[in-house]
């Protein structure tokens, strides 16, 4: 292989790996935007919410933070258990916030509940630079310092000629289209998805008819924020570097991503994901690297002059 | 990030507003005594209070962490032989969470609220960017024990009347690395990683640039990351393809780390090179041997085995149970400087303070020998440290021209 293809598709491998995070962020938002017209921003930080849940359930499975030599069945189940876990509690969170912050101001203007989600969001990121408090069992709240991921799993180099690959990449990417084939599957197969649909459509014809909006609407909020959860420890993994800020950066270019795919597409906010993703490291690797952040925001005005539906999204008209 | 920048005046006002709150039952009596004495001492037996700013959470940790405890170190040890003119000397320590408003913010508070002497701090330049305009506007003397970036003592071409550091400068720490590639390792083609918004990053890696090509060397890539990047593969496929026979990285120990796994993820096998901003036990913890045979610049090493180095890592060992890293003895330095002055000054007002720690000359500081210059800079050598285990092994000391 020549020495620029190389490159090339290294970039390609790791912009896939980047994206993989994006898409699965950008599914939560995608869903709760399709059924409550909400753009959820405590998405993010329920992202890093879902990072802390593994890290701390990680160190009460595998005090050490290595895998200690119980094979590969081990630490798979192992990294199976964390991530589960981190799900379930990331789901209960989206659960409370749906519950406390944004059902009570329901029937208010669209505008409250955008200022409440961003006060989630920052009670979510500045609540978990505290101190940690004395009575907690677990150093919690973590503080503003960062913490680092322990190895889930052994990381394993799958080299495909010069271009590194490893299993991190394999596992993230596998698991970002199983989940995205499984949210299509429950939207669009299943009795919950139909009635998200009808709460989508309208919410009040769909209670008139017997659909319990509001158990759909946290339900949809519990898939969202366990979706953040799984992509938290997708990320965390590899990069292990955590603190509570860094839901804040992922957060943002996973709403592009979900507005590029078209907001409230699930297959939209898969491809949104890798191909913003991907823009970033071509443009990091092959121009100047400080450009990288600003690619996502550029994409946004772009996709909202010219394609303001998204690349999957419908064309609606707004009635006056 | 957006959302950030917007909110952030707000959340500031906030922060302001439940200071005041707090501020008048912590600081009536001081106050009432300030009133009644302005100038005078107010109790003549009352401490002397050294302000430190420092990092002791964030991703800086381990930098305000060391520095206070170098510091606190020193005033003990002075506090033992009786204090200052008499009298014994309290640190005060305030955490900015390694960030550049939450400096400011404690910075105005130590000296207009606790009236502290001298203020020490900050390890990172460009929080001590944040502290130096409220230092000279107080007229409180401040001294920097590791920011090394020149900005922080000299705007534009005034010097900053109130503000002293006791280490050397990034020219000098660039140069040192640029020369000891260039001459000792004979490298040829080297790229540069930097952190574009770390003032420090950024001087450190412009400064080694240019004498490295003044030296006949090639830079073949310079690319750049922010702190708090999780990824930065995409910077280092691009190094990668231009074939570097080394990668200077002159960020702090969290992303340095970070990078140095990334790289060897990569297959990249090359030694990085780096400033000291490394110096933390956490690199060697984070990077998980991907540092093995790199390189950095450093104001002392603890296995020196000049006597007053011996004798400093001896105690602060006794006494914190780990080995003292620059950042600890440079925090010593700080603070010695500082209460030396104050010993020589002929009253404790800032203006005579100030005078007495600009006329420091061949002070024996544990990280060599003290002489403040007209640009309020130490003139001191560096050294040179190569990563093997978890630990920096000393490889060269560099004198200043």
């Amino acid at each position: 292989m020549s020495e620029a293809l190389v490159e090339f598709l290294q970039h390609l491998v790791n912009g896939l790996s980047v994206g993989t995070i994006y898409a699965l962020i950008a599914l939560g938002y995608t869903m709760v935007y399709g059924v409550l017209k909400l753009i959820n921003f405590a998405h993010g930080d329920v992202y890093m919410v879902g990072a802390y849940a593994g890290f701390y359930l990680a160190d009460l499975l595998l005090p050490g933070g290595t895998v200690q030599g119980d094979g590969v069945a081990g630490a798979m189940v192992r990294a199976l258990l964390v991530t589960m876990g981190a799900m379930v509690l990331c789901g209960l969170l989206g659960y409370l916030i749906e519950r406390l912050a944004y059902r009570p101001l329901r029937s208010q203007a669209r505008l409250t509940s955008l200022i409440t989600a961003i006060g989630v969001s920052f009670l979510l990121e500045y609540g978990f630079q505290l101190q940690p408090w004395g009575f907690m069992p677990i150093e919690f709240p973590p503080g503003p310092t960062p913490r680092f991921f322990p190895e889930l799993l052994p990381r394993v180099a799958l080299p495909l000629g010069d271009v590194n690959v490893s299993n991190y990449d394999v596992i993230g990417l596998g698991v970002a289209v199983a989940l995205m084939l499984g949210l299509q599957w429950i939207v669009y197969r299943t009795r919950f998805g139909t009635a998200m649909r009808a709460v989508s459509f309208d919410p009040q014809v769909a209670g008139l008819m017997g659909i319990p909006v509001n158990r759909i609407i946290s339900w949809t909020f519990v898939l969202g924020s366990a979706l953040a959860a799984a992509a938290a420890i997708l990320n965390a993994v590899p990069r292990p570097q955590i603190n509570p800020l860094f839901g804040l950066m992922p957060g943002l270019k996973a709403f592009v991503a979900a507005v590029l795919g078209g907001i409230g597409s699930v297959p939209g906010a898969m491809v949104g994901g890798l191909v913003l993703g991907l823009a970033e490291e071509f443009v990091a690797g092959y121009t100047a690297s400080s450009f990288k952040d600003a690619i996502a925001f550029t994409i946004l005005i772009l996709v909202l002059l010219f394609k303001p539906e998204g690349l999957f999204g419908r064309v609606t008209v707004e009635k006056v | 990030m957006l959302r950030a920048r917007v909110l952030a005046p707000f959340a500031l006002l906030l922060a302001l507003a439940a200071c005041e709150k707090k501020k008048p039952s912590e600081a009536t009596p001081s106050g009432a005594a300030a009133a009644t004495g302005a100038g005078a001492a107010p109790a003549a037996n009352a401490p002397l209070v050294l302000g430190h700013v420092g990092s002791l959470t964030g991703n800086e940790a381990t930098f305000g962490d060391s520095t206070d405890k170098g510091i606190r170190l020193a005033v003990e040890e002075r506090n033992a032989r009786g204090g200052v003119k008499g009298r014994q000397v309290s640190v005060k320590t305030y955490d900015n969470q390694g960030k550049q408003e939450e400096a400011a913010l404690v910075t105005t508070r130590l000296v207009v609220d606790d009236k502290v002497q001298v203020l020490l701090g900050e390890v990172a330049s460009k929080r001590s960017l944040a502290m130096a305009p409220i230092a000279d506007k107080h007229k409180t003397p401040m001294i920097t024990p590791s920011s090394t970036n020149p900005k922080v003592t000299k705007e534009g071409d005034t010097v900053r009347p109130y503000v002293f550091r006791v280490c050397f400068i990034d020219p000098f720490q660039g140069t040192v690395m640029a020369k000891f590639a260039r001459e000792t390792l004979k490298l040829q083609r080297v790229a540069v990683l930097r952190d574009v918004g770390n003032d420090y990053s950024v001087g450190l890696a412009d400064y080694f640039l240019s004498k490295f090509k003044d030296l006949g060397g090639e830079i073949v890539d310079d690319q750049s990351y922010k702190a708090g990047d999780q990824d930065f593969k995409a910077q280092l496929t691009a190094i990668k393809r231009k074939k570097p026979e080394a990668i200077y990285v002159p960020g702090y120990y969290t992303e340095v780390a970070l990078i140095a796994r990334q790289t060897r993820e990569l297959g990249l096998a090359v030694p990085l090179m780096g400033g000291d901003g490394w110096d933390s036990a956490k690199l060697y913890e984070i990077a998980r041997g991907a540092l093995e045979g790199s390189y950095f610049s450093n104001h002392y090493s603890p296995d020196d085995p000049s006597p007053r180095i011996v004798e400093f890592v001896k105690t602060y060992r006794a006494r914190h149970g780990v080995v003292p890293d620059s950042l600890a003895a440079q925090g010593y330095d700080a603070a010695r400087v500082a209460m030396e002055a104050m010993e020589r000054a002929p009253d404790l007002s800032g203006p005579a303070i100030r005078d007495a720690i600009a006329a420091t000359r061949e002070f024996p500081g544990v990280t060599g020998v003290i002489t403040l210059d007209a640009d309020h800079n130490a003139v001191k050598p560096a050294v040179v440290l190569k990563v093997e285990g978890d630990t920096g092994k000393f490889v060269a000391t560099v004198q200043p021209n």
